[in-house]
């Protein structure tokens, strides 16, 4: 186990608490994407708090340290508060998602110089491209650290996808680690009624890909996943973590359905939400 | 007038070329991409010279554009390669939100633009790049008018933050301007003085208003000529001195002349200092199959036609 008990503890409150900012965020806005948010409270935790080696001070150019980017944009509040948390701007600043004048804008921007931002995303397809460029722009600067790039699973529906994955591969973009939230879930509804993708893993391993499997709400196996996925980079291939989540997971009534991918909750919704995840830190 | 007399004739895409590889040796973090026509866009010798700084992308414009836009996060200056259909219309929605939107630092560099790209048909022919990109917040347009001025812009772009659209083409057209000429993007140059009208064109428009304007001195009628590479940002200063000198205007462009460079100049001019204006452009229309000097012909791009216009705006009250 590369993880103590305590640090997985310490992991998994901050999930709490994040999941807590993601609810209150989306109800304060009236607006947003809380479904998809909750299911991701455990990567990102994981990523900002035990995985990425990064600065602490912001710089676009992220030089000499490991980047993440975000594809599909809309799952916003779960990165901005785990950035806020992990010290990128003032905590405060969360209350002001999609608001007039914010920084924190409905799909991420670099428009607003908000800290932690390197690309807007939000129209789908787009990110794995940026996150391939950036790994290859670390490869001309001979910087060592890793990019990581994060894609919905109805994403894979949109084309530009599928020229990415093939590129990839062709240039042995080895210090790449790509991973897809297997939630199964879209918009219109569930992705296999919607669009099929059939098998995500043979597709990617066809295309010249390392495919790892883990649980995405399971914060011990995800960090596993994440340090294997590591472990294969410099090897000549691009490594994809598929990960297995539950959309609205740690809120009963948001789990099991597509219902809550962008709908916020309302004033009882919220106190019924929050009631089951007790705070662990503090409410922004 | 001041005659400005043919250097050679040369494909502005060749001037691309030749900045490009000029570039590789001065700026180590230049880089290119190319979506499969390495020889259409006069890439070859960049990437033999260059090879670990040129990307090959395939047939696959949308991830080039968002590859470009992920190099400039590590400091690199990537410069996409493709036609200009491909450079714009098939991609605009990745120079949106990755490359404008999030202010990145890549050049935009197509070439095969307008009519002049001739028998491969309209699929090709984009009349609409320059109107699809200028709309674009923070992006600059640029679209020279010969070899020598191509090949100088290729490499003043370099230096300049923030994303660029570099338009070209393909046929052989005159190289008049100097060699080894500076390049100030958004500056206009004025090439003739003349005081009855203000000649403007962009791209290879250009030399078709010099000759409209030797032959109007002909006809007694002294027509100012301005080159206008630079469509956005637009040297307003310059068309509004000219424009209160002549009181008239006509804007030449091988583009529609919806979106085109004519209409940013009326645009500007409504708004401060109104003026009868006349427009040599594609009017509402796909292009076709032809030799680009029938595709010129036809579609009303030649020298005769601005100097047909010009006589009809002076009519004008």
């Amino acid at each position: 186990m590369s993880i103590s008990a305590t640090n997985l503890q310490t992991l998994q409150d901050m999930a709490t608490q994040v999941r807590r900012d993601i609810l209150r965020m989306t109800h304060g806005a009236k607006s947003g994407h809380p479904g998809g948010s909750l299911g991701c409270a455990e990567l990102f935790v994981a990523l900002y708090f035990h995985v990425l080696r990064h600065n602490n001070r912001f710089d676009m150019d992220g030089k000499g340290e490991d980047l993440f980017f975000l594809s599909n944009g809309h799952i916003s509040p779960v990165w901005y508060s785990t950035l806020a948390r992990a010290g990128y701007f003032p905590l405060e600043e969360l209350a002001t998602f999609r608001h007039i004048n914010s920084r924190l804008q409905g799909h991420p921007a670099t428009h607003e110089h908000l800290e932690g931002i390197r690309i807007a995303s939000g129209s789908l397809g787009q990110g794995l491209s940026v996150a391939i460029g950036a790994a290859q722009a670390k490869k001309m600067n001979q910087d060592s650290h890793l990019v990581y790039v994060l894609m919905g699973d109805g994403e894979q529906q949109e084309g530009q996808i599928w020229e990415a994955a093939m590129y990839a591969p062709h240039h042995q973009v080895d210090n790449l680690i790509a991973l897809i939230d297997v939630n199964n879930r879209q918009i219109d509804g569930d992705v296999d009624q919607v669009m099929n993708l059939r098998s995500l893993e043979q597709k990617y391993r066809s295309f010249g890909w390392n495919v790892l499997n883990t649980d995405g709400n399971h914060l011990e196996d995800l960090i596993l996943s994440l340090e294997e996925a590591a472990g294969l980079c410099g090897k000549g291939q691009p490594t994809l973590i598929l990960m297995k989540t539950e959309m609205g997971q740690g809120v009963d009534f948001m789990m099991g359905t597509h219902k809550w991918h962008g709908v916020a909750p309302n004033d009882e919704q919220l106190q019924t939400a929050l009631a089951q995840l007790p705070s662990t830190l503090t409410d922004y | 007038m001041s005659y400005f007399p043919i250097l050679n004739q040369k494909d502005t895409r060749s001037g691309f070329g030749a900045g490009l590889l000029e570039l590789g040796k001065e700026h180590s973090n230049v880089v290119a991409l190319c979506a499969d026509l390495t020889g259409s866009l006069k890439m070859d010798a960049f990437q033999k010279a260059y090879p670990n700084r040129f990307f090959q992308v395939g047939i696959a414009e949308a991830n080039m554009m968002g590859l470009a836009a992920g190099m400039t996060i590590g400091g690199l200056i990537p410069y996409t390669g493709t036609f200009a259909n491909f450079s714009t219309g098939r991609v605009y929605d990745q120079i949106r939100q990755s490359i404008a939107y999030s202010g990145k630092n890549v050049k935009i560099c197509a070439s095969h633009a307008g009519l002049t790209l001739g028998e491969d048909g309209a699929t090709h022919q984009i009349l609409e790049d320059i109107g699809l990109m200028k709309m674009l917040p923070g992006m600059t347009v640029i679209n020279p008018c010969d070899y020598n001025q191509t090949l100088a812009a290729t490499k003043a772009i370099a230096v300049l933050k923030g994303p660029v659209y570099l338009r070209f083409g393909r046929p052989v057209v005159p190289n008049f301007t100097p060699e080894n000429q500076e390049f100030i993007p958004g500056k206009a140059l004025i090439l003739k003085e003349g005081k009855d009208l203000t000649l403007v064109a962009t791209g290879h428009l250009v030399w078709e208003a010099l000759q409209a304007a030797k032959e109007l001195e002909n006809q007694g009628i002294d027509a100012e000529v301005i080159n206008i590479h630079t469509i956005k940002p637009l040297d307003t200063t310059a068309i509004l001195l000219s424009v209160k000198k002549t009181g008239r205007i006509l804007t030449a462009e091988e583009h529609q002349q919806a979106g085109g460079l004519g209409e940013s100049i009326a645009a500007f001019l409504a708004g401060i200092y109104p003026v009868p204006q006349a427009f040599v452009a594609v009017q509402d229309s796909f292009g076709e199959s032809g030799t680009p000097e029938a595709l010129m012909e036809k579609y009303g791009l030649k020298a005769a036609h601005i100097v047909a216009k010009s006589k009809l705006l002076l009519d004008r009250r």
